[in-house]
Formats: C-alpha cells, sequence, structure tokens
C-alpha cells in the first residue's frame, strides 16, 4: 500500500535568528520541558509585536499569505503563553545551536566533556573537578585515549 | 546538583551503558541530598526518536549533567539549547565509580 506523503511545506524566506539560543525560568522549575518556537514564529513575534507591522505587511515580509501568517503568529503566541504559565523554557529550534559547546579531554579522570558558555572560562572536569584539561582535538594521533 | 547517568543495570556495581538514548537504565544522582535513584529506560525499544525521549526524560529530572558513552547530534543539539552539561567516558566504569568521581568534584 502506498504511503501517503503529506504535501512539501513552501520553503520560506530566510532571515535572520535570533542570536540566542531561548529562555530559562529563575529559580526552581518543576516542568523542564521545553516549549520550542522555530524560526518563523519567531518572526511573526519580531515583525508583528517589535516592529509593529500590521499582519498584511508582515505576511509580505515573509513572502506569505496573510492567513498562513496569521496561523503561525497564533502558534507563536499560545505557545509563548504556554511557557509563561507553566513555567517552562523557551527554546529557538535552529537558531546558534549546532556544534556550539566546545569540548575538551580530562587527564585525570579521562573523560570527554563539554563547555557550553564560551564566555566564562572552564574550571575543571565536568566530571572529577580536576583542573588537567586540554581542548579535545578529534583528528589527534593520541591513541591513548 | 543533580547528574544523569546511563547504566547496563539497576545496581551501583553495573556498569555504564555507553549508549545514551537506548541505555537500560537511568541513575539520577543528586549530589546534594546523595541520592541514587535507578529508572528503567522506556525508550530502549522504540523504532526511532528514544535519543530526543530521552532527552526529555533528563530535562523533567532537573539534571544540569548528563554521563554516558557518546551522544547523537540531534541530542547534543538539545542538550546545548537546555545548557545541560555532557560528558563522555570511553572506558568501562560502574556507576559506583562515577559516583565517586563527582562526590569529589567541588564544581
Amino acid at each position: 500500500m502506498p504511503i501517503i506523503m503529506p504535501r512539501p511545506k513552501l520553503k520560506r524566506k530566510m532571515f535572520n535568528p535570533p542570536e540566542f539560543k531561548g529562555y530559562r525560568i529563575i529559580g526552581e522549575s518543576s516542568n523542564e520541558h521545553p516549549v520550542v518556537l522555530n524560526l518563523e514564529e519567531y518572526e511573526s513575534i519580531r515583525l508583528s509585536d517589535h516592529l509593529l507591522l500590521g499582519q498584511v505587511k508582515a505576511a509580505i515580509e515573509m513572502e506569505i499569505s496573510r492567513s498562513t501568517f496569521a496561523r503561525i503568529y497564533e502558534n507563536a503566541r499560545r505557545k509563548i503563553a504556554l511557557a509563561f504559565v507553566e513555567g517552562r523554557p523557551i527554546v529557538f529550534e535552529g537558531g546558534k545551536v549546532y556544534f556550539d559547546s566546545s569540548w575538551y579531554e580530562c587527564k585525570s579522570c579521562k573523560c570527554l566533556f563539554n563547555h557550553l558558555e564560551k564566555q566564562n572560562p572552564v574550571g575543571g572536569c565536568s566530571l572529577c573537578g580536576s583542573k588537567k584539561i586540554i581542548i579535545y582535538n578529534e583528528n589527534s594521533n593520541n591513541i591513548n585515549r | 546538583m543533580r547528574t544523569v547517568i546511563t547504566s547496563t543495570g539497576s545496581t551501583l556495581d553495573s556498569k555504564m551503558d555507553k549508549r545514551f538514548g537506548r541505555c537500560s537504565f537511568f541513575v539520577v544522582y543528586d549530589s546534594e541530598t546523595g541520592s541514587v535513584e535507578f529508572v528503567p529506560n522506556e525508550n530502549a525499544e522504540s523504532v526511532e526518536g528514544a535519543g530526543v525521549a530521552s532527552a526529555r526524560l533528563v530535562a523533567t529530572k532537573g539534571a544540569e549533567k548528563v554521563v554516558s558513552g557518546e551522544f547523537g547530534n540531534k541530542v547534543k543539539n538539545i542538550f546545548d539549547s537546555l545548557g545541560v552539561r555532557l560528558i563522555m567516558i570511553k572506558e568501562d566504569k560502574t556507576i559506583e565509580q562515577i559516583i565517586e568521581l563527582l562526590k569529589n568534584n567541588k564544581e
């Protein structure tokens, strides 16, 4: 039996993604499951609520129909409201997310660990705390890893 | 601070499971209370999406670090977005040994 595929999504015009990955709540959280805002949803908020374009102008900017824009914008608003009310993190899909962290090797416990906040210096090994750490080079010829 | 470790079994002398998404058990270690919780992995048999589902479980446990043998790219991206730190161990270590290392860590 043939598999019925959904109609392929129209490729949207590419725009600048947000400069950061998202938001986490301050303090203790009972629900860490993030709400993911895709790039179109982010853009709809940017055009409508930040630049204060009307739906017609915003839809033209995004090269989509007004009704499509309305749908995307409504989804974005609902997701944000959900995150607010349920105290969940908001994450931007496809922002500067890919391969952002740098990896280190610990010479003490031999583990590999990543460092996320590029602006803060690496303290010690995430596992054992040792300061004997070096930048991990995937291409090195070190077979004693 | 909570750390999740992937495990092959449900006891402290079990070896760490090198797989993340399809590991047998997740161990949740809380460094403040010293508690150790073994959670069987329901995603192990999933046809697809085991990594993503497992990442979600880690997030709901509120872990700040995850220890395993390897992580897929989708999973790495998810954890990057959440600010969860990843640790990969290539040697055979037991859950007890890994917890010992974490205990002595002042970071």
